[in-house]
């Protein structure tokens, strides 16, 4: 059972944290590498994995055998975005949802906690309801990103008013602003008379990486590495930050603009995760929370691992949401949520007792 | 509580200018004028007209306190008095209105908050929330002032820890989460850590509130020996008896002021007591141990007590109630 091997990992927690960090780092690298070399196989052609081996290794300058220029098309035009863009939009999710979960002090909390995913989505919905979407293959991303951030902001900017910022009216502006434009969308869904973009945008909200291409990964990819980076940098001061502003100020740590740099890095991560791919539930809470299980509640191990762990969950929900009812598609999304709801429900009822004693 | 004499440096200490009990700092006749003037030329704390309030409420009026380099001084005063406020001021999480720190000589506003962690710590009086962390990942977080952004802990770092937790007997459960302990261990893992960070400035709020009369001895204990290697401590502590055991001078706070202050035989006197506290007291020597020994009899009779706020003499009791509520909200712990 899959519990039973969270459980089972638990001697893992008295390790030291560099031992805890290249341990898990090492098991995960590997795993995202399995996980992609899988997904790059599969498909409706066919490819075996020694062709998507040679195809890789000729890409960076390997002589290798012959195999079929169709093969290497589909690897590098259609499958290999599509793993990137997935890759790079769990590792932004876990990344930004164990950085909320440190922030607020509270395990319940996901990267669109901010209003992200809503003004992400508000803005992919004005770019196909406009037609915009329709004229640039980039109108969409764009758009999407600048909702997200614009929300971000927006929910900031209320919890920040009067100069005394508070943590609690950032969570309830977050769900004021995200039941705000979530209505918004519902609006122009109804008052939509175009059923193609209604559709298009039904497609967009459940998530998706399809037809992903590597453009998609050039908008997207570079900001969440960049801002992965920062959050890792960033990882001791949110430890202490958990403890409380008091006690991370007595420790040295520059409490709000550390909040500040934290919030704002783990929102550019979800909004360009937002905008190539629309809202994929439940990474950003589930990955964090398994990891923190097993690996205790250290920022500096939970935040690089949440990122490889979430890079192989999103590859595997979408290698199996695209084979599995084949030729058509299950979305991304649907499959994180199908899979990550009851799993998380599982382990909310074995551990009621050790973590949610709130 | 261990057989070697506490060292918070590991051996590389400051000058072990041992004092006894019989000679405190305070206590300079014999030593020449040159050497007293060099020994208060840079206390190690120094707030100087400390003010700060909350909603026009005076939580300290114009406070001084002088802490020398190897004083261990205690902080006394009913509830409300100031004395969390006065500490969370020193450690910079605070920011007051007035007034001036001085840490080992340095203005505390100018100096980076990383400095002033490696300089000060602080065992806070009620323990937070603790996410999960076993007791041991919470001492080394003591290590963090001192290491690098890209650096984690190292073999070092693990061996101040351990020497922490073993001088504060907390070693035996080092690898529990905090939420699994009780508030006596909790309060004993905090001050691990703050050992740990290896401050120059060690401030405690009310370090034995939730200690059993034993480990309430050892730890005053144990921070009187690190005291006498060279550490300087400011504690707020209740219990008049245990302060004037262990401290070298008590500062008397009451409604944000400073009542009165010096050796504990000087400060805790019958009249004090009542008037302060509202309490009567016998003072005396206790004969076993020729200690200062404090008895407190019942509460005053309300002529003798003055009103805790001297300011607002027309307050009411519950204007009072309202001040130390106040000051509590402030202190964001609770």
């Amino acid at each position: 059972m899959l519990y039973a091997s969270v459980s089972g990992l638990r001697g893992f927690r008295q390790m030291r944290v560099s031992a805890r960090l290249t341990i898990g780092a090492a098991i995960l690298l590997a795993l995202v590498l399995v996980v992609a070399l899988v997904s790059l196989s599969l498909g409706p052609v066919d490819i075996p994995t020694s062709h998507v081996a040679w195809i890789i290794l000729s890409s960076i300058g390997f002589d290798v055998p012959e195999f079929a220029r169709t093969e290497q098309l589909v690897i590098d035009q259609i499958r290999l975005p599509r793993i990137v863009v997935g890759a790079s939009v769990g590792m932004a999710l876990g990344v930004a949802g164990a950085t909320m979960q440190g922030l607020f002090r509270n395990p319940m909390a996901d990267p669109g906690i901010i209003g992200v995913s809503a003004g992400g989505a508000l803005g992919a919905v004005i770019a196909i309801a406009t037609g915009t979407a329709a004229l640039f293959v980039l109108a969409l991303p764009v758009f999407a990103f600048l909702g997200a951030m614009a929300a971000a902001f927006l929910v900031y900017g209320i919890a920040a008013v009067g100069g005394r910022f508070s943590m609690a009216t950032l969570l309830l502006a977050g769900v004021a602003i995200n039941a705000f434009l979530g209505a918004i969308v519902s609006a122009i869904i109804i008052v939509l008379p175009d059923n193609e973009a209604l559709r298009e945008i039904l497609f967009w909200l459940a998530g998706g990486l399809d037809s992903r291409s590597w453009e998609h990964v050039r908008i997207a990819t570079p900001l969440i590495v960049a801002s992965t980076v920062l959050l890792l940098l960033m990882s001791r001061d949110l430890n202490l930050l958990m403890l409380g502003d008091d006690e991370a100020r007595s420790m040295g740590v520059r409490v709000g603009a550390t909040r500040i740099t934290l919030l704002a890095a783990a929102a550019l991560a979800t909004g360009a995760a937002v905008a190539v791919s629309g809202t994929i539930a439940f990474v950003g809470l589930v990955i964090p929370h398994i990891l923190r299980l097993v690996l205790g509640p250290d920022n500096r191990v939970l935040i690089p691992l949440s990122a490889l762990a979430g890079a192989v969950f999103v590859i595997l929900a979408d290698t199996v949401a695209r084979t599995i009812i084949e030729p058509a598609e299950l979305r991304v999304g649907i499959l994180t949520a199908f899979v990550g709801a009851p799993f998380f429900i599982l382990l909310l009822i074995k551990n009621k007792r050790q973590v949610y004693s709130l | 509580m261990s057989n070697h004499p506490p060292s918070l440096s590991n051996g590389n200490s400051h000058a072990p200018d041992r004092r006894t009990r019989d000679a405190r700092p305070q206590d300079t006749r014999g030593v020449p004028l040159q050497a007293q003037a060099k020994r208060h030329r840079t206390p190690a704390v120094e707030v100087q007209a400390l003010s700060f309030s909350v909603n026009a409420k005076q939580l300290l009026d114009r406070v001084d306190l002088r802490a020398e380099s190897g004083q261990f001084v205690g902080l006394i005063g009913p509830n409300g008095a100031g004395k969390t406020t006065l500490l969370r001021s020193i450690s910079n999480v605070l920011s007051y209105d007035d007034g001036s720190v001085r840490l080992l000589g340095e203005d505390l506003a100018k100096l980076p908050a990383r400095q002033v962690a490696e300089i000060l710590a602080l065992v806070p009086q009620i323990a937070p929330y603790t996410q999960g962390f076993t007791a041991f990942e919470l001492v080394l977080m003591g290590r963090y002032p001192h290491m690098g952004r890209f650096q984690v802990e190292g073999k070092e770092d693990d061996a101040i820890a351990e020497r922490a937790m073993r001088l504060t007997e907390t070693q035996s459960f080092a690898t529990r989460t905090l939420e699994t302990l009780s508030g006596g261990e909790r309060q004993r893992v905090f001050l691990a850590r703050a050992i740990a960070q290896q401050p120059r400035v060690l401030l405690l709020d009310e370090p034995t509130s939730n200690l059993d009369v034993l480990h309430q001895l050892k730890i005053l204990k144990l921070v009187r020996d690190l005291v006498d290697e060279g550490l300087t401590a400011v504690a707020a502590i209740h219990d008049l008896n245990m302060a004037a055991r262990f401290c070298d001078r008590l500062v008397l706070l009451a409604g944000g002021e400073v009542r009165t202050e010096g050796a504990p035989g000087d400060v805790l006197t019958a009249e004090t007591i009542e008037t302060v506290f509202g309490v009567e007291a016998a003072v005396y020597r206790e004969p076993a141990t020729g200690a200062l020994a404090i008895s407190l009899i019942a509460p005053a009779k309300a002529a003798a007590v003055e009103a805790p706020v001297r300011r607002e003499t027309t307050a009411s009791r519950s204007g009072e109630q309202a001040v130390a509520a106040r000051s509590e909200a402030t202190s964001g712990i609770r």
